[in-house]
């Protein structure tokens, strides 16, 4: 196979893809978004719990389907944000988002280090049909966040 | 017989590489198809030579462009065995079904507004009489409509207070014959697609048409998927209205037809209104033109329905029997290829009988919008997601699928090159456990 497709399914992206973190309802919890995303049909619940003080992500889960990168996506995301402060998972949100923009060029080192596992999504910019298929999971964070902090 | 490879080197952007280098492979022409030379040369020779205002104007080239417009309806006309002035220009399908709702719309509308208002005096009393709808009255539609045939007719439900039925699919993504009976006594309108661009399957509209015929519906025929595909006349299909658009059929965008008995036309009252579809303006009231012009406001995409007609002259030059020949082969082809490759599913017919080369599938454990990544990858065009049709998709117990489909200048050679891609896909995406599998 091309080099292409092993530069765009990174071996972190497969294995995410396939076992997947943070997938599961959440019973409780303070913030859920719904997303979707039209042209392919992906789509996803987000559900969010923070610590009684409203700072950190004290628990994640997600439902839905989608194809590997979204998939993947959320799994990653998961990993890096759970126990985390809002304040970093907002941060790290925009840094993911400046990935996607950059059509495949790389952010600094200091960037792509905090990112970790979604540094892996740096090819996935370089198609923007697939872009909004890694972007759909921060989105539902993002928006799950804001409720959640609405209501701590 | 049709020569595919002759028929390729007319359409230019056929001839180009993608993906660093790799030769095309167009297997979506199911969403748009290619256009060869001809159809180009077509609209940049009337830019060159004959652009102007269409209708209007003393000048000699607005006379050739009016002239060139009109042929033009002769040409598309003649292709679908209607009448020219059954036709009307819109700029594509979905407008073209739009058209006809809101046309029961307003004169629903007018039913139902107070007597001797000017709400009631909108639209005139032969639109009411065919076309108000009221609360009990039934639309019937299937399950397999693209949403441009299944939307617009749930917005004119809900705002009429008419009920929306609708005819189911089989696992096989055939309507299902069982189910016609849902044409009864209060269908006013039955809607449906010519041809499922999901499952290719094409419909038995003889059968439909006899039951509308006996409760009195009108039926409106989608014809997008089978204009370009397998001869087509309307008026031996004897149906009301049909929509369809050039883009899918070689021709250019921003271009389609909608085409309506004579006397129905007459009836039916204008959805856009502006100028060019106007007898008498005052600053009170307005007299409006005969169709097809009644429906044909503002200025009209003069080039892109001269396009039109170069496409559709280029079809006919092939023969449609040889173009519908031809790509029966083609399915045939992708049907079996398909059902060599392991894990791959057809949703549809699986074989050609009554089924126009439009392949929509699933790849165990692989999501559609990866499949068409690695397909890409390989210079395979194909179309992912639910292909503007998400009650079949749901139906057939899926979220999207992959498809892959023909037009005239598909080749065996780009069939195989497709089902070589598909096993490139099986291979890629194969769990760790069962690599080298198969």
């Amino acid at each position: 196979m091309a080099d292409a497709m092993e530069q765009l399914y990174q071996q972190v992206i497969l294995d995410h893809a396939r076992v997947r973190q943070g997938e599961g309802e959440l019973t409780e919890y303070g913030g859920e978004s719904f997303q979707i995303n039209p042209t392919c049909g992906d789509q996803v619940t987000l559900r969010v719990r923070l610590d009684p003080k409203g700072e950190r992500i004290q628990a994640l889960g997600w439902t839905g389907q989608g194809c590997s990168i979204s998939q993947a996506s959320l799994s990653v995301m998961h990993e890096l944000v759970l126990d985390q402060p809002v304040a970093r998972a907002e941060e790290l949100g925009a840094h993911f988002r400046e990935l996607m923009a950059a059509r495949g060029k790389e952010l600094d080192s200091a960037r792509l280090e905090a990112l970790e596992d979604a540094s892996a999504f740096t090819g996935v910019a370089r198609y923007p049909a697939r872009i909004k298929c890694a972007l759909l999971g921060w989105m539902a964070l993002r928006d799950a966040l804001v409720q959640a902090r609405g209501r701590a | 017989m049709l020569n595919p490879d002759t028929v390729k080197a007319d359409f230019p952007l056929l001839g180009r590489t993608v993906r660093g280098g790799k030769p095309l492979v167009y297997l979506d022409s199911g969403a748009t198809a290619q256009k060869p030379q001809q159809v180009i040369d077509a609209e940049l020779r009337f830019y060159a030579e004959t652009n102007a205002a269409v209708h209007r104007g003393a000048h000699q080239i607005a006379e050739e462009a009016t002239e060139a417009y009109e042929t033009s309806r002769d040409v598309v006309a003649e292709f679908v065995g209607a009448d020219a002035a059954e036709i009307v220009w819109t700029k594509n399908a979905t407008e073209a079904l739009n058209l006809v709702a809101y046309g029961f719309l307003n004169a629903s509308l007018a039913a139902a507004a107070a007597p001797g208002s000017a709400a009631a005096a909108a639209v005139t009393p032969e639109a009411i009489q065919r076309y108000a709808l009221v609360p009990g009255d039934e639309i019937v539609l299937s399950e397999a409509e693209h949403h441009a045939n299944l939307v617009p007719w749930q917005q004119l439900a809900q705002k009429t207070g008419a009920t929306l039925r609708w005819i189911s699919v089989t696992a096989q993504g055939r309507l299902d014959p069982e189910t016609f009976s849902v044409i009864g006594e209060r269908t006013r309108i039955l809607a449906i697609t010519h041809a499922s661009n999901v499952t290719g399957a094409i419909t038995d509209v003889e059968a439909l048409v006899a039951r509308a015929r006996k409760v009195g519906a009108y039926v409106v025929l989608d014809a997008c998927q089978t204009a370009a595909h397998m001869p087509v006349d309307l008026h031996a299909l004897d149906v009301d209205f049909a929509a369809f658009s050039a883009h899918k059929m070689v021709g250019p965008t921003g271009v389609g037809a909608l085409y309506g008995r004579h006397a129905l036309l007459e009836d039916l009252p204008p959805f856009l209104t502006g100028g060019s579809m106007v007898e008498v303006v005052t600053m009170e009231t307005t007299s409006f033109m005969p169709p097809p012009q009644r429906f044909e406001a503002g200025t009209q995409m003069v080039a892109q329905v001269v396009g039109f007609a170069a496409a559709v002259k280029y079809l006919r030059e092939l023969g449609m029997d040889q173009v519908a020949a031809h790509e029966s082969q083609m399915t045939q082809r992708l049907l079996e290829g398909i059902s060599l490759v392991p894990g791959v599913r057809v949703l549809g017919p699986e074989d050609a009988t009554d089924r126009l080369a439009v392949v929509a599938f699933e790849v165990d454990g692989v999501h559609p919008h990866d499949v068409g990544q690695v397909l890409d990858d390989a210079g395979v065009a194909v179309r992912v997601g639910h292909h503007c049709a998400q009650p079949i998709h749901r139906r057939l117990g899926v979220h999207a699928s992959a498809r892959a489909s023909a037009g005239v200048y598909t080749t065996a050679a780009d069939v195989d090159a497709f089902i070589a891609g598909l096993h490139e896909v099986r291979r890629f995406f194969a769990a760790p456990s069962d690599t080298g599998g198969h």
